[in-house]
């Protein structure tokens, strides 16, 4: 058990130090950017608020992490995300309640995730091109729904999912922690997780020991397509409405960063759900340092892109060698290795 | 000859450390002008390294290398080549779309007023071929020659290169005989010349065939230097296994096998193998032989559902059951080592632990996950019961060495309890030891009642262990052989019988 914990935190020891130098820049431009108040029933802070707007990332990335598992991709979520806010926001205007807004938004999303998985499992189409067809062909779709308005509503219980908050802390923020660790739990806690590496890595190899490939490709990508639903229903809540031309435009690719920071390979294979979830606060963080360092809004995406080649290049191989080998030979009195290895058992 | 004239190369003390293994403990390797001398040992003996640290691709870690009494240290391959030391590669590392004659002179084409001189090259090309027999088209794409003319250029552009030293690795291990005829004429030639010729390959009949010396390493040293002339076949392979192979002839126990475990009729796919009636009693081993894309590995395949027949029916233990695929084939307890492990058998970057459960996990289904101590019981029993030789259980399985590789797959479907072992070419390209070991296996597992199926391109192999043979051509079962009509020769006869001799 300590063994595994001890693993556990040795994977995702990069993305904390990561973390802790973006938040270290938040707190250079803006000291008070730890302090946390309680006011009115809810807490409030700048920590809060990354927390708090990370959420719709964090999502996505969970089903994406299990999707690029399985050497796949899905450029979709984006798209997913405007469709299940519509359908929410549709149902909750024609007076249905907000379990079943929810319901239906996440039903939608299944079926958005299951077209991607029948896809690519059954026709065998490139991952990236078959969840392309409903990157384009979702926004569409939303407006359908919307009948082109952005379409807003009042349900409370809806707008709590986005806006409210349950013993202080903002309701988004429980849902993607309590949902990522959930999912974490269940992947590891079963075989699943294995099975959907073994399936990245090899997937013939996967097939001929009996493993139901197909079927669980299927089903990584249905994931994918309810978190997706799930971050959709948040972002129509905190607006109060349904805007299929905007909600979660580009979301895809900030997810899909998300687990490259997180250091998923995008080849598939061996997979961390935790250290994509870090990857999520990361981006955030960023995000927040721009805003917080009060810079004009026109640089916001140059500085971005800028952090985030200076993440990928420290966590890149030909840089880890580098390290790896300044702190080996750094390395006071570095014993023999001749001695060492005959010394040892054999 | 050897001890008057003074060594091309040689190695004193090569040492070389990988992070909790010796690679190589202080190896001494000596080679004269004018001789072959192959390197032997098991998968894993160290011979890649060694050649490794010969031609600068590793750092050795300790110990001198002289090339005509001259220290040196190449830090890389090229640096190695303009030393003297060549190295051609079992899969020939050239371009296949550039012409021969390119080929040849890549880098070091012969130039006119800034432009290459094709036909300066074209000729130069000729007769440095001419040198080596080869009349070829030096025009031609490289990718229009066989595997062997494609060698035979990789060897003539190593040797124009360096020139002291050739390093041959496993270069004969995808030709057929008369290819290795073209090899073996080129490294005559070349040991005229002088060259000092390090020769690796798997083949101990091609090693006495053109070698002179040879040094068997074993776990990283040198147990023993020979001159071929003066030593046996068994001699070798006893320094390389360390121990006396036990006689592999034995009385074939007189089939005590039990009752019919599966029977196929008229089972088959269109336009991959002919339908075929196959019976599969307990306790028996069925050998499948033919040559290469004669229908072994389709009929493997189809029983096991990794391909679905399109016609026939299968009767397990009497009932009728459908095979649609690999996993309903497993739910019937039916196991397939494939023929590529690497491909089809190895999940490369999970742990020796979690490619030895797959299967069994796969089976228990999702959400049935093996206990922690269960799966570990397991992995370790496997390890020590097939002699699965590896550092950590944790390691990922890609690092291990072919042999073991394959008894980590076998141990895979070992876990599972099979009725029905199904092996695609179980011995392909792993170590003597490795071989002997598995062959050992397939005899306790039939001794134990289990059903097997064994494909295999080695017929001494097959004569070995099976109890029954069946004879496959043109993707069509030809003939069966059983008991003492199982010979060597018999199923030669039946894989080269013409079709008319065959009573249809």
């Amino acid at each position: 058990m300590t063994a595994h914990v001890h693993n556990t935190l040795r994977r995702i020891t990069p993305q904390l130090i990561i973390l802790a130098a973006v938040l270290m820049l938040n707190f250079m431009v803006f000291p008070d950017f730890f302090r946390i108040e309680f006011q009115n029933g809810r807490l409030f802070g700048n920590l809060i608020d990354v927390l708090n707007r990370g959420a719709p990332t964090a999502l996505l990335c969970i089903g994406m992490t299990l999707v690029i598992a399985t050497r796949g991709i899905d450029l979709s979520v984006g798209a997913v995300m405007a469709i299940a806010g519509a359908v929410a926001a549709s149902l909750a205007v024609d007076g249905h309640g907000w379990h079943v807004a929810l319901t239906g938004a996440l039903a939608v999303g299944a079926i958005c995730g299951l077209w991607n998985g029948v896809l690519v499992a059954v026709l065998r189409i490139q991952p990236i091109v078959a969840t392309l067809v409903l990157m384009v062909a979702g926004r569409g779709i939303a407006q359908l729904v919307t009948e082109g308005t952005i379409l807003t509503f009042l349900d409370p219980g809806l707008i709590h999912l986005g806006a409210g908050t349950i013993l202080g802390i903002p309701t988004p923020i429980l849902i993607w922690i309590g949902l990522g660790l959930a999912v974490a739990a269940v992947v590891r806690k079963t075989a699943l997780g294995m099975l959907i590496e073994a399936i990245g890595i090899n997937e013939s190899s996967s097939r001929l020991a009996g493993i139901n490939s197909r079927v669980l490709i299927i089903s990584v990508y249905l994931i994918s397509g309810v978190c997706a639903a799930l971050a959709g229903v948040i972002v129509a809540a905190d607006i109060k409405g349904a805007d299929a031309n905007n909600a979660g435009l580009w979301l895809e690719l900030d997810a899909i960063l998300a687990v490259v920071i997180g250091g998923n390979s995008l080849l598939g294979g061996r997979f961390s759900i935790m250290a994509s979830l870090l990857g999520a606060l990361i981006i955030q963080s960023v995000n927040s340092v721009i805003l917080l360092s009060g810079m004009p809004p026109e640089f916001n995406l140059v500085i971005k892109a800028l952090i985030i080649i200076a993440i990928l290049v420290i966590q890149s191989p030909t840089v880890k060698h580098a390290l790896y080998i300044l702190r080996a030979s750094a390395e006071p009195q570095p014993s023999d290795p001749i001695k060492e290895a005959k010394e040892s058992p054999q | 000859m050897a001890s008057v004239t003074d060594p091309v190369l040689e190695c004193r003390g090569i040492s070389k450390f990988f992070p909790g293994a010796i690679a190589l403990d202080a190896v001494d390797l000596t080679l004269y002008p004018g001789e072959v001398h192959a390197l032997l040992g098991e998968n894993g003996a160290g011979k890649s390294t060694l050649i490794k640290c010969l031609t600068g691709a590793y750092r050795r870690d300790a110990g001198t290398i002289l090339l005509n009494s001259q220290e040196i240290s190449p830090n890389s391959t090229q640096d190695s080549q303009k030393l003297g030391i060549g190295t051609v590669y079992q899969e020939v590392n050239l371009l296949p779309n550039l012409t021969v004659a390119e080929n040849l002179f890549l880098g070091r084409q012969p130039m006119w007023h800034g432009f290459i001189s094709q036909r300066k090259m074209m000729k130069m090309a000729r007769d440095l071929l001419a040198e080596f027999g080869l009349s070829v088209n030096p025009a031609e794409p490289l990718s229009a020659y066989s595997v062997a003319v494609q060698q035979v250029v990789a060897i003539a552009r190593a040797v124009e290169l360096s020139g002291k030293v050739l390093i041959l690795d496993e270069p004969t291990a995808s030709l057929d005989r008369d290819e290795v005829d073209l090899v073996f004429s080129v490294i005559e030639k070349l040991k005229a010349r002088g060259l000092a010729i390090v020769f690796i390959t798997h083949f101990l009949d091609q090693v006495f065939e053109i070698s002179d010396r040879a040094t068997v390493l074993r776990n990283g040293r040198v147990v023993g230097t020979r001159q071929l002339a003066d030593a046996t076949q068994t001699e070798i392979v006893t320094l390389m296994l360390g121990r006396q192979l036990e006689d592999r002839i034995h009385d074939r126990a007189p089939s005590a096998t039990g009752d019919t475990l599966i029977e196929l009729t008229n089972f088959g796919k269109r336009g991959m193998i002919t339908p075929f009636d196959l019976t599969v009693r307990k306790g028996e081993v069925v050998g499948l032989a033919g040559l290469l894309g004669s229908g072994r590995t389709e009929t493997a395949e189809i029983i096991f559902g990794a391909v679905q027949a399109d016609q026939g029916e299968a009767l397990l233990e009497g009932k009728k059951v459908t095979i649609k695929n690999p996993r309903e084939a497993v739910a019937h307890r039916f196991a397939l080592c494939p023929e590529d492990r690497k491909s089809d058998g190895i999940v490369g970057d999970l742990s020796v632990r979690e490619n030895i459960i797959l299967a069994l996990q796969a089976r228990q289904g999702w959400f049935r996950p093996l206990p922690k101590a269960k799966v570990n019981e397991l992995a370790e029993a496997y390890v020590k019961a097939l002699d699965i030789r590896l550092a950590s259980l944790d390691m990922p399985i890609r690092l291990l060495s072919g042999g073991n590789q394959q008894k980590a797959l076998l141990a895979r479907w070992l876990a599972t309890n099979p009725a029905f072992l199904i092996l695609d070419e179980p011995t392909r390209g792993i170590d003597v030891g490795a071989h002997a070991e598995i062959i050992a296996l397939i005899e306790k597992l039939r001794e134990d009642g289990m059903a097997l199926l064994v494909a295999s391109s080695e017929l001494e192999e097959l004569v070995a262990y099976s109890t029954r043979v069946i004879v496959l051509r043109d993707r069509r079962q030809v003939c069966e052989l059983a008991g003492d009509d199982i010979t060597t020769s018999n199923i030669v006869a039946a894989i080269a019988d013409e079709p008319m001799a065959e009573a249809v």
